[in-house]
């Protein structure tokens, strides 16, 4: 038979789980479909990635609301979502107490057999503005990638460069009163430096691009990463503004997620110079140094 | 109040008719087959609801109320029958509550219309398209009834008309679409996909079908239960054994090794959920359900 579900889950998820903010049935489900048992495996998946193997260090984490709606606005890279499970993990591990955050996942993906199921059981909805508006309205935290597959895709050469933001993001933030928290994500470009599309075998799968590093398996490499959020930012409006109002909000974000990019940069350089060192003398109170950190913004 | 209840023999709307007729009401009943053992003070008038002695029903009776429960699926009857009896007898029935002063009328109809797709939202409001005409071609015939039903609303604004979305009805009474999916020991699923199943109990949804009329309710209302839950669950707690087919070898199982019978259309319908909101419902009538998804599942296997 199949192992019991606490011993594949490991005892701190087990701990953190009591305490997320989701109303599970008798079922272990809450109405989105989202599953204790298997949000219990998925995160025993993700420690391992955050805790050693990104080594995984989030700033900011005071800026994330302890209760009610916000939307995570990040930029996006390294050919695969990693820097969505990363994120999900740092609300998980490094909050406290931890948070639930539903990422807005590329409707090719349902039709994947198994993936699609465990993103479904996992709160990771197919990107519709239905799901983000139900689910903002929910009081639930929303993880979006404006730069969407654009972003993932983009090559080493174009690393930590915004491709273009989608202004979808913004009309529902505004539509729902949802504070906007900018944030970077530092390292997947280096983790998993795309120099190449391998176009057929996209088109063979059904996904938008194919991603290839120079060592040809598209997994990422075990490097240092950093989450660095922002203050939230708080727009005023319905939603059915103009373009021009509505492109000039996105670029407020976008600058802002600029900055904390270009500062999370410098910050990454000082790691990766002393990585050893460092990691060593932080791992046993992570989640307290991450709190105490300073702001990571400044307006 | 004067009832009149279309397939009245159905097991659900028996129920309905005996909670009317406890609540003091006159039932009458238009049903094809005959209900033997029915309480004298309900009459059945046998026969079908597209017939001249259907129409001559709501001359010489005048019914205030008509509650519309003579739709079938794919489990009982070919497509033509199915045409015929879902969209022609549904638009007989609203022209004879217009033509012979009803006063409302109230169509039962199912959730399933919205269809499952990968690119649907999970939880349907009533404003959402029924997908159903091209992601299960099979109950074409049941979302052209319901539109054509909500049409009333516009075409006769003094008929009021509710035009009712009902999940999946599991229980005890074990009939249904979702109770003839489960009927046999082994239930198909398909393989790496485990959609949410919205149901609910056979006494809520004959609870919310009497509230629609206590409340004269105006509209089209999802109606349901529960939250869902995930088939797999759904199949261990009816106690079935779910059997998972990868999808290209589906339609070669369905109605073999103890599988329902099942048309093609089907496949979307296990591999994606249909899930609705029934915020409007519960805000018109204050329903609430009275029976979780264990109990349901529970009672649907003891029943």
């Amino acid at each position: 038979m199949w192992p019991r579900f606490e011993q594949v889950t490991s005892r701190d998820v087990l701990e953190r789980l009591e305490r997320l903010d989701l109303p599970f049935n008798q079922f272990g489900m809450d109405p989105y479909g989202v599953s204790k048992h298997h949000l219990g495996i998925f995160m025993t998946m993700l420690e391992v990635f955050y805790k050693h193997y990104f080594r995984v260090r989030s700033f900011g984490l005071e800026h994330i609301p302890k209760t009610g709606p916000g939307m995570l606005v990040s930029n996006h890279s390294g050919g695969i979502p990693a820097d969505g499970g990363m994120i999900i993990a740092s609300l998980f591990f490094s909050l406290d107490p931890p948070r639930a955050v539903h990422g807005m996942v590329e409707k090719f993906a349902q039709e994947w057999p198994f993936i699609s199921q465990w993103f479904n059981r996992v709160g990771q909805l197919p990107g519709l503005p239905e799901h983000a508006i139900r689910l903002l309205r929910d009081g639930r935290l929303l993880m979006v990638f404006p730069e969407g597959a654009r972003g993932l895709g983009k090559l080493y050469k174009d690393r930590y460069h915004l491709s273009h933001f989608g202004t979808g993001f913004m009309r529902i933030a505004l539509q729902t009163g949802t504070p906007v928290i900018p944030l970077a994500f530092i390292g997947g470009e280096e983790a998993m430096p795309t120099v190449f599309h391998a176009e057929r075998l996209a088109r063979l799968v059904g996904a938008p691009y194919w991603p290839v590093p120079p060592y040809l398996l598209p997994f990422p490499l075990p490097l240092g990463c950093e989450i660095h959020y922002g203050k939230p930012m708080h727009f005023e409006g319905t939603g059915d503004e103009p373009d021009d109002i509505v492109e000039g909000y996105v670029e407020q974000v976008k600058s802002v997620i600029n900055l904390l990019v270009a500062r999370g940069r410098a910050i990454h350089q000082q790691r990766r110079a002393g990585a050893d060192l460092d990691d060593k003398s932080d791992k046993s109170d992570r989640s307290d140094k991450s709190v105490k950190s300073e702001p990571a913004t400044k307006s | 109040m004067k009832i009149l209840i279309t397939g009245i023999n159905g097991s659900h709307a028996r129920m309905v008719a005996l909670r009317l007729l406890a609540q003091g009401h006159e039932i009458l009943g238009i049903d094809r087959r005959p209900w033997p053992d029915a309480p004298p003070n309900i009459h059945v008038f046998q026969t079908d609801v597209r017939k001249r002695p259907a129409a001559d029903v709501f001359r010489l009776h005048r019914p205030d109320v008509v509650i519309h429960m003579a739709t079938i699926t794919h489990y009982s009857a070919r497509a033509e029958e199915r045409l015929r009896i879902n969209l022609h007898g549904t638009r007989l029935v609203l022209d004879h509550c217009h033509e012979y002063g009803v006063k409302q009328v109230v169509f039962v109809g199912r959730h399933t219309i919205y269809g499952a797709a990968p690119d649907a939202p999970l939880y349907r409001t009533e404003d959402e398209p029924p997908l159903a005409v091209t992601t299960f071609p099979e109950l074409a015939d049941l979302v052209a009834a319901d539109l054509y039903a909500g049409s009333a609303l516009w075409r006769w604004p003094e008929l009021k008309t509710a035009v009712l979305r009902l999940v999946y009805i599991l229980g005890p009474a074990r009939r249904g679409t979702l109770a003839n999916f489960l009927e046999g020991k082994r239930a198909p699923m398909i393989l790496g996909f485990d959609p949410l199943y919205h149901f609910m109990h056979d006494e809520d949804a004959v609870e919310a079908i009497i509230r629609t009329v206590d409340h004269q309710l105006t509209g089209v209302f999802n109606v349901a239960g529960p939250p869902p839950v995930p088939l797999s669950v759904l199949t261990r707690g009816t106690g079935r054994q779910a059997i998972p087919i990868p999808e290209p070898l589906f339609r070669y199982t369905v109605g073999r090794f103890g599988l329902p019978f099942l048309p093609p259309g089907a496949a979307m319908h296990i591999k994606h959920p249909i899930v609705v909101d029934n915020t409007a419902f519960r805000n018109a009538t204050g329903f609430e359900y009275q029976y979780d998804a264990h109990e349901i599942m529970r009672g649907f296997r003891d029943g």
